[in-house]
């Protein structure tokens, strides 16, 4: 999972060159190669590392500020959303949505890598919520509705639709 | 910028390190653990730091990084692996490290758990060869890392192994100034132990916790719900299931007593925690013993179960003495008096016992004293001389609950004689430095007396056997399952079976005859006690293990006296005894976020809920929604008005009334003839599913799960007639009339399958529905029969009765007088939130939502002149509400002008708002339309 996330990250920062990775241990810790220097081990390590291949740095934010929010988050998806058990999630999600309130990007106004790999961490989630619970947690769905259709993220996650759809379509088609 | 922080916290040890090391300028406050800080954030979360901007931080590595980058030391790329390293790969570890260290004294178990990150540690830093993680210079990995390892590293006790690069590398920290001075901060100089009322509130990490909590708690309805995709196969199943009859012979619908086990029935013998005499029950009480069992034993007649449901009150000891002394009554008076009110009240909230007895009864005599020859014969009663304090100037003997005075361990002032409810250990009421009579506040004096014990040690073996088998093939909830491994898990010690007093079951045995026996041995043979007033036969239901299951219900203190001691009484005395196989316990029921407290005359009690006006079923309804099952809950009067106006109103209410006024309007009240389409036969699957998971939630007694699934049902209805529209469609052709038929005579159908599942939850409402349809009473035992069976109950032609709407709106005003009311002497601008020790030291997890305000008919809200942050506060609640409402309709495709309504109303509160908080009125600003 998180080697397809690095590479759909790769996509979207346009890298030419497909780095190499290997994983280890039993959680899959991504493990990147490199020429020049020891391994980098770790999800967040590795996409920031690749962020900055990319000369991308404003996507780890553009102030001491919004440097500690989006390492904060990216934090929180690799400690908090991934493995959290089912009664978490809702929890997780309705803290979430709270934070999202009077926000368009996790870093305020400005799209960040944090957005990124939260909407790929919690994908998962919402594919899972009932309709009622997607209305339930509005500024999430908002949230992520538009992160899926950030150009060029999406790419190994299928889209989830977060509008309410008829359970009785027979009269309508 | 500022930094909060909790002492004891291990987080906080890494910040307040960084905070140090930099020299950052920066507010440090210190929170009690507790202390929500981040606004967004449900549960409390420290350390955390207030950013200019006004932002939060609340990741320890992202305030340690952020410190120091505003000192100009970015972190690099191998910085950020270790902190990476150290959130995901070390903290779990550590986690658990500390709650062995501290929690459960297995000091000598923390290297096998922190050997692996250990490991990696060592060889990274041998293989590097630099005196740092990440180089020739301290970084904000060393310290992160350093005060995440000192409170363990730095312990001498714990044998860790001897691994010499990190042993080099954390002195090198250790020897800091910096360090030293954080980790006095946060640890206080008591070392591990510093950190044990932290560790406490945590909850407990993955590996001890997730095998027995996690069934328990989810809570199915709400979380694993999702869009039922229904296959073709359960499509025709459930077309199929409906075509069926009703079985041919109804349910026997007066019971006939006595009521005794049967051969080749599921025997069910339930019981309630037998309330005190006392008291007047309130409402945390009542959800928690009779109402909880009361659901369960009606659902288990639905289900053509045999069950005996007895309950009774609890009479003897000695605050039946005092009650007595205070009001000028003998204690038989007290208990006739009170007796009587409990009987009402039960009476009131249609609790349907089979028996209601009480304790003081010839037969608690006779059972309670052949228990005990039968324990002293077999050697399980030992004698001992106990040191027991007297009120000389009350001349007696004081129970426990009457002496208070100074907690030998922690100090706490107000200690009672059996319990500290500071640091919640057990007391022995001669060890209470200071102690005071209750009632007189003379200092007692220790007197000694001969008593008789239970010996538990010599039946602990044969305890677990049997626990063993109980709780792996009964119904247990998780709580009792771990209150009682917590108690075997501290040894179990001889208990005293008798007391110095004159107003219990007397101690038949010559050498104690001025003694009685102690509450706790007597009480709970009450429930035999009970039965054998009810029926002669009542060893059919208490010595027929084989026959007979037994279910206790109770909130969770009483955990112990029905898993341990009661069952040792009974196993003891070797009479073939039936022992519970199902022991349901709840959570605690807060009041407003705060504990129900008579002497405060905060809270609704049993007595007062019919003054509300408020109908019984209503109050069934919204104690069990709310039931504390899985964790505390919360009464609260918002809340109540809520459910009531969205649930049972608009949701369950509407719908019936709409089917049945649909057949009443447009088919002169007969059920019009049906011709199922893909789609009904659709609806027919899902509601089947429904009642299916219904079912099986209740079987395993999970009611308030249970109940979601009653409510969605109608969700589901209320769905159908709002796509299909049968009230535009009776105008149409033959074909659109027809269609309007069949929708009209699946729902009214639908609304016969919910008054049965009703039952249990609502007895009177699911009666008047079914008199409003005129339903046979067989659907009643045919629908839950087996795995369910939602069947055409009402075939064409049926005639109904006369259809009335079912629930009224609770109005704003009315239940804001109720809140006041019933809210005691607490201030109204208090914090919501306050709670009393005691309470945090009952339960674990307090509930903290607070309540909504004045949800249900906010647009009334009168318009405010000036800034107002209360009522602003209350118009934010309102304006989320309304715009949930405003959602909920649209999405339903509510008629157009109902919304524009709605609409208007939600405007006009936001203009409110506005002008409350300051603002110059303004729309707010809209949200990207979706396609």
């Amino acid at each position: 999972m998180a080697l397809r996330e690095l590479s759909s990250l790769e996509k979207f920062l346009g890298l030419k060159k497909p780095n190499k990775y290997s994983t280890q241990g039993d959680k899959k810790v991504p493990v990147l190669q490199s020429n020049n220097g020891p391994a980098l081990v770790g999800l967040v390590t590795i996409a920031c590392h690749l962020v900055k291949e990319a000369k991308r740095p404003e996507l780890l934010g553009d102030s001491a500020e919004s440097r500690a929010v989006v390492q904060q988050w990216l934090e929180h998806r690799v400690t908090k959303l991934d493995g959290c058990t089912k009664e978490d999630v809702k929890t997780v999600l309705k803290d979430f949505n709270l934070y999202l309130q009077d926000k368009v990007y996790l870093a305020g106004n400005q799209f960040t890598l944090a957005d990124i790999f939260m909407y790929y961490g919690i994908h998962s989630l919402i594919v899972e919520l009932a309709i009622q619970e997607k209305e339930q947690y509005m500024n999430v769905t908002r949230w992520f509705d538009h992160i899926q259709h950030y150009p060029g993220i999406r790419h190994h996650l299928p889209p989830v639709a977060v509008l309410r759809n008829r359970i009785y379509t027979g009269r309508h088609h | 910028m500022k930094l909060f922080v909790s002492e004891g916290n291990p987080h906080c040890l890494k910040v307040l390190a960084a905070l140090e090391v930099t020299g950052a300028k920066c507010d440090v406050q210190y929170v009690n653990h507790e202390e929500r800080v981040v606004p967004f954030l449900s549960r409390p979360a420290l350390p955390a730091l207030l950013l200019p901007s006004g932002l939060h931080l609340f990741s320890s590595n992202a305030i340690c990084r952020y410190l120091f980058e505003v000192n100009g030391q970015d972190s690099s790329e191998l910085c950020n692996q270790w902190l990476e390293w150290e959130a995901t790969e070390l903290q779990p570890a550590l986690l658990q490290a500390l709650h062995m260290a501290v929690l459960q004294g297995k000091g000598s178990e923390v290297s096998k758990v922190l050997q692996g990150p250990l490991n990696y540690l060592d060889q990274s830093l041998s293989k590097k060869n630099t005196p740092y993680l990440t180089g020739e210079a301290v970084s904000v990995a060393d310290v992160v890392l350093w005060a995440a390892l000192y409170p363990i590293l730095s312990d001498s006790s714990l044998a860790l192994g001897d691994r010499k690069s990190v042993k080099i590398w954390f002195d090198h920290g250790a020897a800091m100034h910096s360090l030293q001075c954080a980790a006095q901060k946060v640890l206080q100089g008591k070392g591990l132990q510093g950190m044990k009322s932290y560790m406490q509130k945590q909850p407990a990490p993955q590996s001890s916790q997730c095998r027995d909590t996690q069934p328990c708690n989810s809570s199915p309805a709400e979380s694993e719900e999702g869009e039922r995709l229904v296959s073709e196969e359960e499509i025709e199943a459930a077309a199929l299931t409906w075509s069926k009859s009703l079985n041919a012979c109804p349910l026997v619908a007066n019971r006939q007593h006595p009521i005794l086990p049967q051969e080749g029935k599921r025997n069910l013998l339930v019981t309630s925690a037998l309330p005190y005499v006392n008291n007047v029950p309130h409402l945390g009480n009542i959800i928690g013993c009779v109402l909880s069992a009361d659901v369960f034993s009606r659902y288990g007649r639905l289900r053509d179960w045999n069950v005996l449901f007895v309950c009774g009150t609890d009479e003897y000891g000695t605050a039946t003495e005092n009650k007595a002394r205070e009001e000028g009554l003998t204690p038989q008076q007290i208990c006739d008096k009170y007796h009587a009110v409990h009987s009402s009240i039960y009476k009131w909230f249609q609790i349907d016992f089979d028996y209601f007895g009480r304790t003081t009864t010839e037969k608690q005599t006779e059972i309670a004293q052949n228990i005990f020859w039968r324990l002293h014969e077999h050697g399980f009663l030992v004698e001992d001389t106990v040191e027991q304090l007297r009120c000389e100037s009350c001349q007696r003997f004081l129970a426990d609950r009457f002496v208070e005075g100074t907690c030998p361990h922690c100090s706490y002032p107000e200690a009672r004689g059996d319990q500290c409810d500071k640091c919640g250990r057990l007391i022995n009421a001669v060890e209470l430095r200071e102690p005071q009579c209750k009632v007189c506040r003379q200092t007692p004096v220790i007197r000694s007396s001969k008593h008789l014990f239970l010996d538990l040690p010599k039946l602990e073996t044969q305890l677990e056997q049997w626990l063993d088998k109980s709780t792996s093939t009964g119904d247990w909830t998780a709580n009792a399952k771990q209150i009682t491994r917590s108690w075997l898990r501290d040894g179990l010690k001889p208990r005293c079976i008798t007391r110095d007093l004159k107003w219990g079951t007397p101690v038949p045995h010559p050498d104690f005859k001025e003694k009685v026996f102690y509450v706790w041995f007597d009480a709970p043979i009450g429930y035999l006690s009970i039965t054998a007033n009810y029926t002669d036969k009542w060893e059919t239901w208490w010595k027929n293990p084989h026959q007979v299951e037994l279910y206790n219900f109770m909130a969770k203190d009483n955990v112990p006296f029905h898993s341990v001691v009661f069952p040792c009484s009974l196993l003891g005395a070797q009479d073939n005894y039936t022992l519970v196989n199902h022991l349901v316990a709840t959570e605690y029921l807060n009041y407003e976020d705060t504990k129900f407290s008579k002497s405060r005359g905060v809270g609704v009690f049993g007595d007062m809920a019919k003054d509300t006006g408020i109908p019984s079923d209503v109050w069934r309804f919204y104690l069990l929604y709310v039931r504390p099952e899985g964790q505390d809950s919360a009464f609260s009067w918002a809340d109540m008005a809520t459910k009531n106006n969205s649930e049972l109103l608009n949701n369950l209410g509407n719908f019936i009334n709409r089917a049945g006024m649909f057949v009443t309007k447009f088919f002169e009240g007969c059920v019009p003839a049906m011709e199922l389409q893909h789609e009904d036969k659709k609806l027919l699957a899902l509601v089947g599913w429904e009642l299916q998971q219904y079912i099986q939630l209740m079987d395993k007694v999970k009611i308030r799960d249970a109940l979601k699934h009653i409510l969605n049902i109608s969700r589901h209805g209320n769905q159908y007639i709002q796509v299909n529209e049968p009230w535009k469609k009776i105008k149409g052709g033959d074909t659109e009339r027809q269609r309007a038929g069949t929708v009209t005579g699946v729902s009214v159908n639908i609304s016969c399958l919910l008054s049965v599942m009703l039952f249990p939850y609502m007895p009177s409402v699911s009666q008047t529905i079914r008199d409003q349809l005129n339903a046979p009473q067989s659907c009643i035992n045919t629908m839950l029969q087996g795995t369910g069976a939602f069947v055409c109950a009402l075939s064409a032609g049926h005639r109904i009765g006369t259809v009335s709407p079912l629930f009224q709106k609770l109005e704003v005003d009315q239940i804001e007088a109720l809140k006041k009311r019933f809210g005691g002497q607490q201030p109204e601008d208090e914090p919501p939130k306050k709670k009393t020790t005691a309470q945090a030291a009952a339960s674990a997890q307090p509930a903290t939502v607070p309540a909504p305000a004045a949800p249900a008919a906010a647009a009334e809200v009168v318009t405010v002149s000036g800034v107002d942050p209360e009522k602003a506060k209350q118009l934010t609640q309102a304006v989320a509400e309304q715009g949930e409402k405003v959602r909920a309709l649209k999405a339903q495709k509510a008629e157009k002008a109902v919304i524009t309504a709605e609409v208007a109303k939600l405007l006009d509160l936001k203009k409110q708002l506005a002008l409350a908080e300051g603002k110059s009125p303004e729309p707010a600003p809209q949200k990207g339309k979706k396609k």
